[in-house]
C-alpha cells in the first residue's frame, strides 16, 4: 500500500505551484483571499490564462485539447488550484456539455462548439431542472416538437447558474410524451439570444441572484443542434454524472477554508483575553473537521488509485459529494460562530468588484453568514444529498 | 404543576395573535422593512394603545409589572412572524436597564416615554474584541470637570440606526475586562462626536456601528453609581437573552409547520415527499427539538420569575439560550433542506425565518459561549 507521489508526480507538483504562483493574477488573488466575489471578465481572463499553458480542461481527451494527465496528476493540479484560490473553470462548458459533445456529438458539432468552449469565448450554461422536477429531473417537460428542420422548444427551466452571463444553453427537452419518461428526453443546444428566450433572476438568500428561471416561448432551434439520437438524452446525461465527478468532494477547497479558519480564530478575541483558537470547545470542534476532512481525502485517494488502475467510476462519488458538502456546510458553521456579531451586518457590496466605502467589520466577517446561508445549497443541488444516499443504498448496499 | 397560561397571559398572546394575523403577513413585513426606519411607526404607536409596551416595566414605574413568562409568552407570537419593531431593544434592554439603575427622576423622565411609544432607544454594549463578554468594555468615560468624555467604539448597536437616545457602556476605571468600573451613560445618538454608520441586518433589522469621538456628556447622564452597572447590565442581557430564546421558539415552530405542509404539497417521483419515511423521521426531529427548546424556555422563564440565586438565574438562562441555539441549527437547517431549491430564495419566507433564527442564536451569546457559561456557574 503506497499513497505517495512518486518523484516524477512531485515535480509536476512544483511545476503546477510554480505556475500558479506567477500566473494567477495578484489582484485576483487578493480579491479571492478577501472573499469579494470576481466578475465575469476575470473568470474568463483567468481561463484564457490556463488555456494558454495547455491546462484549461485536464479532464478531455488530449486530442480534443486536453492535458493527459494521470488522475493523479489532475488530483496534484486540483489541490494546487483549491489551495491558492484560483477558481476551477466554470462547469456548464467545460465539464458538463462538452463531454457530452465529444461523445455524442457529430463532427460538425464537435468543431463548432469545442474550440470555443476551450478558449473561454462562449460561456455555457445548464438547462435541466424545471420547477416541478427537482431531484425528479426524468418528470421534466419542457417540449422540444420537431417541425421541418427545427425545433419548437416550449418551457420553463430553473435553477439556471449564471444564464445572465451565457451565450449557450444546453438543455433536456421532452421529445416523446408517449413512452416511459426518461426515454423520452433529448439533449439540444440553444443559443440565449434565439428569440422566444428569456430570464427571470431569481435572488437567494445572501441577497445575491446566482440562478435564473429561464423560459421558452416557441423558440426555434436548428435540428443540427440536437446531440446524438432523438430520446437519447437521458442517458448522454447520466453518463456524464456518473463519469465526471472527480472533483466534488471539495477538498482543496475544504483543506483552503480550514487553514483560514484555523488563522481567522487566531484573530479572533474570545473577550476574556484570549483568542477562539485557545478555545477548547472550539479546538475539538477545528480538530474533529480537520480530522474528517482527513477522512474524506483518503477516501477520494482511494477512488483516484481505483480509477487509476482502470477501474470504472462508481457510487463512490456519492460518498465525496454527501460528506464534501457536509463538511464544507460544518466549516461556514465555525465562520460564522468566529464572526460573532460581525456577521450580522448586511453589506453584500463590501464582497463585490470595485466597493469603495468604509468597510465594516473586521476581516471578512460581514461575509461569514451569506456565506452560510448560500452553501445550504451544497446539499440541495448536484443531486441532493437524499439522492445520493439512494444512490449509495441502492447501488452499493443492493437495498 | 401547572403550565397553563393565566387569563391574563392568554389575553396578552391573543392580543398579539390577533394583531399579527391582521397586520402583519410576509409582504407586509418585507415592505417595512424596505421602508427607511425599517419598522413601523404605526405599528409601534398600536403597540403602545395595546399596552405591549407596559408589559416589562414594574407596577411603581407605572408599567404592567409583567413577568418573564409574559415575557415569553408575547416574544413566542413575535417570533412566528418574526416581528422586526425594536421590542426588546426599547423594553427589555434599555427600558430593563433605567428601571435597575435609574434614578427616581431618570425613570419618571424615560418610562413613561417608552410606554408611551415616543422613545426610540438602543444599547451600545458589544465591541469589537468583547464577544459576548459584557464585562470586556475599552469604550472609555473619562471625567473632565463635571463631565465625561466618551471615546470609542461600538458594533452591531440593535435599532442604533435611528435611536434617539442610547445608553451607551463606558469604562471610567480599570482594566478592560475587570468588573468594576462600568457604567452606563444616557444621551441623545446625535450628540456632537458620535457618528452613526447605519445598516440593515441579514435578518431585516436596523442596526449601526457607532463611534464616539470626544463627546461629552453630563454626570447626570450616568444611570446609577459610578462603575457599577455590570450586573445590571448582565441582568438585562440575561432578560433579553431569554426573550430571544423565547422569540426563536416562536420562529422554529412557523419552520416545522410550514416545512411540514410544504412535504405534503411538493410532489416528486409521483408522489407527495411527505411520503418518504426518511423525510417524515426527520421532520419528527424537528418537531422533538421544538418541544425541547419550549420546554428549556419554560424552565429559565420560571427560573427567573422565581426567588432563586442571581447565579441560579443566570444558569437557566445559559441552559434555554444554549439548547435553544442548538435547535435553532438543527431546525432551521432542516427546513431549508426538505424544502429543496425555493428554501434558498429570498422571496419565501421559509429563508427569512432561516436567517432570523440564526442572528437569534448570535445575539446575547450563542450555543457554545453559554453552555460553558453554564458549566462554569
Amino acid at each position: 500500500m503506497n499513497a505517495d507521489f512518486t518523484a516524477e508526480e512531485l515535480d509536476f507538483q512544483q511545476q503546477v505551484r510554480e505556475f500558479l504562483e506567477n500566473e494567477f493574477p495578484a489582484e485576483m488573488r487578493a480579491k479571492v483571499d478577501a472573499n469579494i466575489r470576481l466578475s465575469k471578465d476575470e473568470l474568463v481572463r483567468w481561463q484564457k490564462i490556463l488555456y494558454k499553458q495547455g491546462w484549461v480542461a485536464p479532464n478531455w481527451p488530449k486530442e480534443y485539447g486536453g492535458t493527459g494527465w494521470t488522475p493523479t496528476q489532475k488530483h496534484i493540479f486540483g489541490m494546487e488550484m483549491g489551495l491558492i484560490g484560483a477558481p476551477e473553470p466554470v462547469p456548464f462548458g467545460m465539464k458538463m456539455v462538452a463531454p457530452v459533445i465529444m461523445a455524442y456529438g457529430n463532427d460538425e458539432q464537435k468543431q463548432r462548439f469545442l474550440p470555443d468552449i476551450l478558449e473561454s469565448n462562449v460561456w455555457w450554461c445548464q438547462g435541466y431542472s424545471e420547477p416541478n422536477a427537482g431531484s425528479d429531473l426524468a418528470s421534466l417537460k419542457t417540449t422540444a416538437v420537431r417541425d421541418g428542420d427545427e425545433y419548437v422548444v416550449n418551457g420553463a427551466k430553473t435553477w439556471n447558474t449564471y444564464g445572465q452571463y451565457a451565450d449557450w444553453i444546453f438543455c433536456l427537452v421532452r421529445t416523446d410524451n408517449t413512452v416511459k419518461k426518461q426515454e423520452g428526453i433529448s439533449f439540444l443546444l440553444i443559443d440565449m439570444k434565439t428569440p422566444g428566450v428569456s430570464l427571470k433572476p431569481i435572488v437567494l438568500i445572501d441577497g445575491h441572484a446566482e440562478v435564473n428561471e429561464v423560459f421558452f416561448d416557441d423558440v426555434r432551434v436548428p435540428a443540427e443542434n440536437l446531440i446524438g439520437e432523438e430520446n437519447k438524452g437521458w442517458t448522454y446525461a447520466k453518463v456524464l454524472l456518473t463519469h465526471e465527478r472527480t472533483g466534488i468532494a471539495g477538498v482543496p477547497r475544504s483543506v483552503r477554508r480550514l487553514r483560514a479558519l484555523k488563522r481567522v480564530a487566531a484573530e479572533t478575541e474570545d473577550g476574556f483575553g484570549g483568542t477562539m483558537l485557545e478555545n477548547p470547545v472550539f479546538k475539538h470542534k477545528l480538530a474533529r473537521i480537520e480530522i474528517e476532512l482527513e477522512a474524506l481525502e483518503f477516501t477520494e485517494l482511494r477512488t483516484l488509485a481505483s480509477l487509476s488502475a482502470g477501474k470504472a467510476p462508481g457510487p463512490e462519488s456519492s460518498i465525496l459529494k454527501i460528506v464534501g458538502s457536509e463538511l464544507a456546510q460544518e466549516m461556514d458553521e465555525l465562520f460564522v460562530e468566529l464572526a460573532g456579531y460581525h456577521c450580522l451586518p448586511f453589506l453584500p457590496e463590501q464582497f463585490e468588484d470595485g466597493f469603495q466605502g468604509d468597510y465594516i467589520g473586521p476581516g471578512t466577517s460581514a461575509s461569514a453568514a451569506l456565506t452560510y446561508f448560500n452553501n445550504r445549497k451544497l446539499s440541495i443541488f448536484g443531486g441532493s444529498n437524499e439522492i445520493q444516499r439512494n444512490i449509495i443504498s441502492k447501488a452499493v448496499l443492493g437495498l | 404543576m401547572d403550565f397553563s397560561y393565566s387569563e391574563e397571559q392568554q389575553m396578552l398572546q391573543e392580543s398579539v395573535q390577533k394583531f399579527v394575523q391582521k397586520n402583519y403577513d410576509f409582504d407586509t413585513r418585507n415592505k417595512i422593512i424596505a421602508s427607511e426606519k425599517g419598522y413601523s411607526e404605526e405599528n409601534w404607536s398600536l403597540f403602545s394603545e395595546l399596552g405591549w409596551l407596559t408589559v416589562p416595566f414594574a407596577e411603581e414605574d407605572g408599567g404592567f409589572g409583567g413577568s418573564a413568562v409574559d415575557l415569553m409568552v408575547m416574544m413566542e407570537e413575535f417570533g412566528k412572524v418574526m416581528l422586526v419593531e425594536p421590542f426588546v431593544a426599547n423594553a427589555v434592554l434599555c427600558g430593563g436597564l433605567i428601571s435597575l439603575l435609574g434614578s427616581e427622576d431618570q425613570k419618571a423622565e424615560l418610562i413613561s416615554q417608552i410606554m408611551e411609544g415616543k422613545l426610540q432607544l438602543a444599547l451600545a454594549a458589544a465591541e469589537t474584541g468583547s464577544r459576548y463578554n459584557l464585562a470586556s468594555v475599552s469604550t472609555a468615560a473619562s471625567t473632565e470637570g463635571d463631565n465625561l468624555v466618551l471615546s470609542g467604539k461600538k458594533v452591531v448597536v440593535i435599532n442604533g440606526a435611528h435611536a434617539d437616545k442610547l445608553l451607551v457602556v463606558a469604562r471610567e476605571a480599570g482594566d478592560v475586562r475587570d468588573r468594576s468600573g462600568v457604567s452606563v451613560f444616557l444621551l441623545d445618538r446625535e450628540t456632537e462626536g458620535v457618528t452613526t454608520h447605519p445598516y440593515t441586518t441579514v435578518d431585516g433589522r436596523k442596526a449601526a456601528e457607532i463611534t464616539f469621538k470626544n463627546v461629552k456628556v453630563p454626570a447626570a447622564a450616568r444611570l446609577g453609581a459610578k462603575g457599577e452597572a455590570l450586573a445590571a447590565l448582565e441582568t438585562v442581557v440575561d432578560r433579553a437573552a431569554l426573550a430571544s430564546a423565547a422569540e426563536a421558539v416562536g420562529a422554529l415552530e412557523s419552520l416545522l409547520r410550514k416545512t411540514v405542509e410544504y412535504s405534503k404539497t411538493r410532489k416528486q417521483f409521483g408522489t407527495s415527499i411527505s411520503t418518504f419515511q426518511v423525510l417524515q423521521h426527520r421532520m419528527v426531529d424537528m418537531f422533538i427539538e421544538c418541544q425541547l427548546a419550549r420546554s428549556i424556555v419554560i424552565m429559565a422563564a420560571m427560573k427567573l420569575d422565581s426567588s432563586d440565586s442571581d447565579a441560579e438565574k443566570a444558569k437557566a438562562v445559559s441552559a434555554a439560550k444554549s439548547r435553544v441555539g442548538h435547535a435553532i441549527y438543527k431546525v432551521g437547517q432542516e427546513a431549508i433542506q426538505i424544502h429543496g431549491g425555493i428554501g434558498m430564495t429570498e422571496e419565501l419566507d421559509v429563508g427569512h425565518l432561516f436567517k432570523r433564527v440564526t442572528a437569534l442564536d448570535i445575539l446575547f451569546g450563542d450555543e457554545d459561549y453559554h453552555i460553558q457559561r453554564f458549566a462554569a456557574l
